[in-house]
């Protein structure tokens, strides 16, 4: 069983790695760079608390092999800060109260931040269908709806 | 413990060479196959990456067919201005497979070769009459969609050869397809039933060519002949929606489990042919 | 210190309290800082992994362990026989009891495996491979033996029995044979039989519901490590470190200070993380391995061995008088506990018909084990499944009586001064309130379209107070260090910085909330109950208070004048003395002359918090059914809580919200589903269906403010109360929808399209 030789870029930094042909993208992400903010809820693409952005597409990172991400871009909830500053997503997400434990958030944030990269004006509905893959247990997500439709209101007024 | 061996090659010729060794496994988006792998209902000796395939992604038009690369992803899929107008049925199906994440991953040629009877794009691309472009040790060959799953799990593909592309035929003016299914949520679900419907309507707006399929009542998803031709020669009159619906229930051979009755299935399986068959007449009689 | 302070609730000019600030650990959780089970590592660590039984119920004949052992790699591996013998022994965890050699058989089988998934055996290894592969080398014999999973065919005599030494507890006579009943409890008033002789109206129903699990998004995990003086650190995700501590040091027969348990963030928990299932056996694989062990469930692992609560049968029975008066009721509740004795069927029974103030009533529970997983606590353990079968059959009633569903319950609701039914007086209640919110809200008038339905649901819950500690340190600087032993698995912290900053009166970003580990901070019950606002918030304020009189002791010592000369406002003492002119000293001014009067200044305090407030929701549901599929959506849904005070509105809401969204999937979607060999066929989230974002409009949820005069600010426990009513607000929304009653969830399509087809014949 040979590791193979990954090279990536994950948050804008060009990354390499060693991996099991059998390790997921999730398993490199958390034990071998410690990037631990993207979270294992089901291992099967139906909680959607891995959620990545892989080459401006958003992923289940436990849904795909570590070494598929050659020469792709990843993009984790680690980098989704910049300059230490949070992302309006994430201010509105602490501003709504769109979390209770925290656990989906990661991945919650990281699709919301697919959704408004394609649609700056997403509806209700949308937004919802948008973030189906997204389980929380917790909100019901009637906050998280708020927040990601607040967080875009504010994107496109930073626009104008 | 796994001797599993990951390959990406960048040739049709490449991959079939790789996926010619037992034990092989093509690997596409992957959302279906890394949920087997861990969850131990396979453990195949290489993993096959055909993405890496030059050419293998993507949508092309011909002569006013579409060539859909067996890699294209559903969000690439959905994207595609000229392909939602001409097939907004495939096109919706495939959108229904799984979240938005695996959207980003997921293809019609995993969906397909998964052999589950219930994948949402199967019904949508036999009522279309897709064809499937298949590559292999003995070259290239062409089937639709409806030959290539056999049973639950199985397919007609030979050791060595994999889908390429799928070809969705030239769409004559006022043709228009559907597909929907039944799910207990909104999303997230496998179908407890699907069906696609694609017709084609007169100059007058009746019905002159449509073929229904359906999904999650059958081992294999089912072209249902008797189906279709209820709805030829007329405009979705009640009568013909009746015998759409009879038929539909009548093909069905579906088992009770976990995901709904036999009696259940059956019964959906008619509602949702109906509703399908009016939602393509609707499509198709929008654009005269 | 008093347990009950008599403070007046509410007082006038609350800076802090009832405000929305930002929460103190929201940075981490929305970066990826924020460290939960899975997110902690151990130099060294290997990787524990369980072989879980493949039956029901099976006796283990032998486990041969050799094979395994043999592999390399493989560092430990431990049976049943790894462990002590642990003496019966009920220990209250808080919410709800358990027996510790139970507990201890639950962790690990010893000669019988109970349910499918019940953990036989586990190993630790280098890699998650080699362990996995290990499993497949222990060679388990079987002997598989009949099993029972359907609640009223594990009462039938001639069921497959689990526990050969069970007789059931709490009937007239002890019984001579054993069965898997483990108790019946009764409560009653009054003569119902001649009650019902007298009613005009008589409503009788029968209901049944599935287990269904608690759901939360986080796998159970830990990290242990054992060293070699018998020291042991735990690093888990719990809804108690405290109780960890306790349980691991029970069921490996360790004195509790040689454990160490650090709580790490936790993904949610809903009452399944008041127990162990993964940490006592890190540790014995860590002793047995010399090295720390990680272990981390998988979603199937969670859903075959861990949760869920009861599938259960409810009978109920109201007798009535023609003005809607209920005069007589009869409930029996039969409860699933899962492989051992302890289902909800004794708070089921409790709360039962807590809402209602009824003459007389006789009230029925039945425990009752199964080959399935033990269950555990679940969001107001008993009471949605009791509220089910009580709230549909006040619906029905009220069509029987032509009453609207709220003014029927408004004619019989509990008010203060009334003795529920579970036996105290009530005091300081808002049920009346909160039917009057849902009554007058825009949601109740308003229009309903074609296929839909509306329906309406009271529920109740006690929330309890119990032990808590919370230490108040002062930084040189003036920050304040705010400590608890309260797991945060829902935004606490921010209620614990807003009360203490609140009585500091000092700006809430200088107070930094702290869980801390077992050695770190004085015993605290488990977060459940919704306890942790209402009695460690009180533990916070009385430290707090406690700080402000050292800082006026300080003050005056400074100033050389007598302690009552010192006001404390503002966050800062004031001089009252007229003689001295002298500034007020701010916090950070005495802080800064902490040595030289009298050190650190810090207060600890620990208490058993008595006086929890009971709560009382009350919701309205809107759903919409395609009569040709079967197929439910919820159009909208307003929740009406009395929460006494708000501390947190924002918190509180989503405590609603979220509790109403857990409702709405027991109601249409949850339910473990077993094939004929007892076996969970949906162990996942695809086929397990929570609820997704696409299925739920927003959630209304309106706060109702009944002080409670025992909490310094009013509170009252809000976690649990909402998941109470939704179960039947649902089912009496489908009947709306319908005009057939529902009365076996979750109401899922093909359940309602039956109903339909039977209906138009």
């Amino acid at each position: 069983m040979s590791k193979l030789h990954v090279s990536t870029v994950v948050n804008g930094d060009p990354v390499e790695f060693l991996a099991d042909p059998a390790m997921t993208l999730l398993d490199v992400l958390r034990d071998e760079l410690n990037l631990t903010g993207s979270k294992e809820g089901c291992g099967s693409g139906d909680c959607g608390a891995c959620s990545v952005i892989v080459d401006d597409r958003l992923v289940c990172s436990c849904l795909m092999l570590a070494a598929e991400a050659e020469g792709r871009r990843v993009a984790t909830i680690e980098g989704l800060a910049q300059g230490g500053q949070l992302h309006p997503l994430q201010q509105k997400f602490l501003e709504h109260a769109a979390l209770q434990c925290g656990f989906c958030t990661p991945g919650l944030l990281m699709a919301s931040k697919a959704l408004l990269d394609v649609n700056p004006d997403p509806t209700e509905t949308e937004v919802r269908y948008w973030l189906a893959g997204n389980l929380c247990r917790c909100t019901g997500y009637d906050k998280v709806v708020r927040a990601v439709m607040d967080a875009a209101a504010e994107l496109r007024q930073e626009r104008v | 413990m796994s001797q599993l061996q990951y390959l990406a090659p960048s040739t049709i010729d490449d991959a079939v060479l790789a996926l010619a060794a037992s034990g092989a496994r093509a690997l596409s988006g992957g959302t279906d196959l890394l949920v087997q792998l861990r969850a131990g209902r396979m453990a195949p000796g290489a993993i096959v990456d055909l993405k890496r395939i030059e050419g293998i992604s993507g949508i092309r038009q011909e002569g006013g067919a579409f060539i859909i690369g067996a890699a294209t992803s559903g969000a690439v899929i959905g994207e595609h201005a000229a392909l939602c107008r001409a097939w907004p049925g495939v096109v919706e199906a495939v959108n229904l497979i799984g979240s938005t994440q695996v959207q980003g991953r997921a293809t019609m040629a995993g969906n397909l070769c998964n052999a589950s009877p219930a994948a949402d794009s199967v019904p949508a691309l036999i009522a279309a009459r897709a064809v499937c472009i298949i590559a292999g040790p003995g070259g290239r060959r062409e089937a639709p969609v409806e030959d290539i799953v056999t049973a639950p799990g199985r397919t007609s593909l030979a050791q060595g050869e994999f889908i390429v592309a799928f070809r969705l035929p030239p769409r004559p003016a006022r043709s228009s397809d559907a597909y929907l299914r039944l799910i207990p949520r909104t999303e997230m679900d496998i179908a407890v039933a699907g069906a696609g419907v694609s017709l084609t309507l007169d100059a007058e707006g009746r019905v002159s060519e449509a073929y229904v399929a359906l999904g999650a009542v059958a081992p294999t998803a089912l072209l249902v002949a008797d189906a279709g031709a209820a709805l030829v020669g007329g405009r979705l009159d009640e009568d013909s929606l009746s015998r759409l619906d009879a038929a539909a229930r009548a093909a069905c051979r579906p088992i009770s489990d976990k995901r709904g009755t036999i009696e259940y299935r059956t019964k959906i399986a008619g509602v949702l042919a109906r509703r399908a068959a009016q939602a393509a007449y609707q499509r198709a009689s929008d654009q005269a | 210190m008093s347990d009950v302070l008599d403070k007046p609730a509410g007082s006038p000019a609350l800076k802090i309290v009832g405000s929305r600030p930002i929460r103190p650990d929201g940075a981490d959780k929305v970066t990826g800082r924020a460290a939960f089970g899975a997110d902690f590592n151990m130099p060294g660590q290997l990787v524990g992994r369980v072989l879980r039984s493949p039956h029901a119920h099976a006796r283990i004949v032998s486990i041969d362990t050799r094979k395994a052992r043999a592999l390399p790699g493989v560092k430990a591996v431990i049976t049943g026989a790894d462990f002590p013998d642990v003496a019966s022994e009920m220990h209250d965890g808080g919410e709800s009891a358990s027996n510790l050699r139970d507990l201890a058989m639950n962790v690990m089988a010893r000669t019988k495996a109970l349910y499918n998934g019940h953990a036989v055996a586990a190993v630790a290894a280098v890699s998650a491979a080699v362990a996995e592969a290990a499993l497949a080398l222990i060679e388990v014999t079987y002997e598989v033996l009949p099993h029972v999973i359907d609640v009223e065919a594990a009462m039938a005599p001639d069921a497959p029995v689990l526990h050969p030494h069970m007789f059931t507890e709490g009937l007239d006579a002890k019984p001579t044979t054993p069965s898997n009943i483990a108790k019946r409890n009764r409560l009653g008033r009054g003569d119902p039989d001649q009650a019902f002789a007298e009613a005009d109206v008589v409503f009788e129903g029968r209901y049944t519901t599935q287990a269904v699990h608690q759901g939360y998004i986080e796998p159970h995990a830990c990290v242990a490590s054992w060293a070699e003086d018998g020291q042991c650190e735990v690093w888990s995700s719990s809804q108690g470190q405290f109780m960890v501590r306790t349980y691991c040091a029970k069921v490996l027969g360790l004195e509790t200070s040689s454990i160490r348990v650090t709580p790490a963030e936790i993904g949610g928990g809903f009452g399944g993380k008041t127990t162990v299932y993964l940490e006592p056996l890190a540790l014995a694989l860590s002793r047995q391995s010399g090295h720390p062990v990680k272990m981390v469930m998988t979603r199937d692992e969670v859903f075959r061995a861990t949760g869920p609560t009861s599938g259960a049968v409810i009978l109920v029975k109201f007798g009535a008088r023609s003005d809607g008066t209920i005069i007589a009721a009869d409930v029996e509740l039969k409860c699933q506990a899962g492989a051992f004795a302890g289902s909800p069927v004794g708070a089921a029974s409790m709360t039962a018909l807590a809402c209602y103030d009824i003459a007389n009533f006789s009230i029925t529970g039945w425990d009752v084990v199964t080959n399935s997983p033990k269950v555990a606590a679940y969001r107001a353990p008993g009471a949605p499944i009791a509220a089910f079968g009580v709230e549909s059959a006040l619906d029905d009633l009220a069509h029987k009586l032509e009453m609207d569903p709220i003014a029927l319950r408004e004619k019989n609701a509990v008010r203060d001064g009334v003795k529920a039914a579970y036996g105290p007086k009530f005091t300081n209640i808002g049920f009346l309130e909160t039917l009057a919110a849902i009554r007058d809200s825009d949601h109740y008038s308003a229009p309903l379209g074609r296929n839909q339905g509306r329906g309406v649901a009271a529920g109740f819950w006690f929330n309890v107070g119990g032990e808590s500690t919370a230490a108040v340190h002062v930084g040189e600087d003036g920050s304040v260090a705010v400590v608890t032993g309260s797991p945060d698995i829902g935004g606490s912290r921010a209620s614990m910085a807003m009360m203490a900053a609140e009585t500091l009166e000092i700006p809430l970003d200088r107070v930094r909330p702290r869980i801390a580990d077992t050695a770190s901070i004085g015993f605290s019950m488990l977060t459940g109950g919704s306890r942790t606002t209402f009695a460690t918030g009180m533990a916070v304020v009385q430290a707090a208070e406690k700080v402000v009189a050292d800082l006026k002791r300080r003050a005056a010592l400074i100033w050389e004048v007598a302690e009552d000369q010192v006001d404390w406002a503002g966050g800062a003492a004031h001089c009252l003395d007229p003689g001295k002119d002298v500034g007020p000293l701010t916090l950070g001014d005495i802080a800064a002359k902490a040595a030289t009067t009298g050190g650190p200044i810090t207060a600890q305090v620990s208490l058993n918090a008595q006086g929890a407030g009971p709560g009382f929701g009350v919701h309205v549901c809107d759903v919409e059914v395609d009569p040709e599929t079967g197929h439910v959506t919820v159009l909208r849904y307003t929740a009406a809580q009395d929460v006494g005070k708000a501390i947190h509105p924002a918190y509180v809401e989503g405590q609603v919200q979220g509790g109403v969204a857990q409702g709405v999937g027991w109601a249409l979607n949850e339910e473990y589903i077993f094939d004929g060999e007892g076996r969970m066929e949906n162990a996942g989230f695809l086929d397990y269906r929570v609820p997704v974002a696409s299925d739920l409009p927003m959630i209304d949820a309106i706060l109702v403010e009944v002080a409670n005069p025992r909490h310094p600010f009013g509170a009252k426990g809000v976690g649990e109360v909402p998941i109470v009513p939704p179960l039947a607000a649902v089912a009496n929304a489908v009947r709306g929808a319908i005009g057939v009653r529902m009365t076996d969830l979750p109401l899922s399509p093909p359940k309602i399209r039956a109903v339909l087809d039977a209906r138009d014949g």
